[in-house]
């Protein structure tokens, strides 16, 4: 195959990894590449996929493990020197593990696994994965997880605001950030953030598994252009 | 020498613990009153050996920073009881 080459990385226990490896696949010019996490080498991909699912049981804390695969090492050296790396659920804790974004994923604030579908307002078009939206705009994306809630200390989250580095907000059909549309109690509502260079993207809800209108929405896809293009 | 270590880890103070909580409704409703402030944390506890109590120390203390804990939300504390040469 040839194509921007998307790494989609695969631990014990990632369970969206069929579906990232499509919704790369569905992006015209790049080819999806897995990568096994005892792997050491990036193997030349230009992007990365921390796909969602529950790498080691979640076991100690959901990312914790997977942080320290050999595959990592990798990652974060391709994160900090700026190639676009994209956490998705199980993906986001990882980062956040990795310390490659800022703060920490909480078990949900009401007991229960939360699965539904989700409305999302993009807070900021400044990043590769947002690029094709309006600021603003609202998406629609499936969540599915029970530790999704964002915690980090007040000026942290400051930081992230003023920055301009809140991606995603949970909130309303409506567009209203109200604490019944935000399913597990993250702080101001956080889906997904960026680092500072931008080119690391974390959020619990699926992009991977908005990509068609037979499943109910496909806003996802503007994601996996904006990153197929940051990699070429 | 030879140690064991038990590692307690906790949720810091002020955050939100959704399993304490729960826990604290069921003891509640078995008619447990007057029980408050529930929480769970995590007890893990090894082997571990090397040189001398101080080298072993700052060795567990790494593997709480690095592994055991993260330290945006729990804080941890650790016991380390020297293990009598067999």
């Amino acid at each position: 195959m040839s194509g921007v080459p998307i790494g989609v990385v695969r631990f014990p226990g990632t369970n969206c990894d069929q579906d990232v490896f499509q919704a790369v696949l569905a992006v015209a010019g790049a080819s999806p590449v897995w990568l096994w996490h005892k792997e050491r080498d990036l193997a030349g991909v230009r992007g990365i996929v921390l796909a969602g699912g529950f790498a080691f049981g979640d076991y100690l804390r959901a990312g914790a493990i997977a942080r320290f695969s050999p595959i990592m090492e990798q990652v974060i050296r391709f994160a900090e020197s700026g190639g676009p790396v994209l956490g998705i659920c199980n993906g986001f804790q990882i980062l956040t593990e990795a310390g490659l974004l800022p703060g920490a994923l909480m078990r949900n604030d009401r007991l229960t696994f939360v699965c539904r579908e989700q409305w999302l307002r993009v807070e900021s078009v400044a990043t590769p994965y947002t690029r094709h939206s309006r600021p603003g705009q609202l998406v629609r994306y499936p969540v599915a997880h029970g530790e999704g809630n964002y915690v980090a200390d007040e000026a942290a989250l400051d930081r992230l605001e003023g920055e301009g580095r809140v991606v995603f907000r949970y909130v309303d059909e409506a567009g209203a950030a109200t604490p019944a549309a935000n399913p597990n109690g993250s702080a101001r509502g956080i889906a997904g953030i960026v680092n500072e260079g931008g080119n690391v993207l974390g959020l619990m809800p699926h992009p991977d598994r908005a990509m068609s209108l037979l499943v109910g929405s496909d806003d996802g896809r503007g994601v996996f252009r904006g990153l197929v293009e940051a990699a070429a | 020498m030879t140690a064991r270590v038990e590692v307690f880890i906790q949720l810091k103070e002020g955050m939100l613990d959704p399993q304490g909580k729960a826990l604290e409704h069921a003891l509640a409703a078995l008619g447990y009153d007057g029980v408050g402030d529930v929480r769970v944390g995590k007890w893990i506890t090894f082997e571990v050996s090397g040189d001398g109590r101080q080298e072993l120390e700052k060795r567990v203390e790494e593997m709480c920073r690095r592994l055991l804990a993260n330290t945006v939300i729990e804080r941890y504390s650790f016991d380390l009881v020297e293990e009598p040469a067999s």
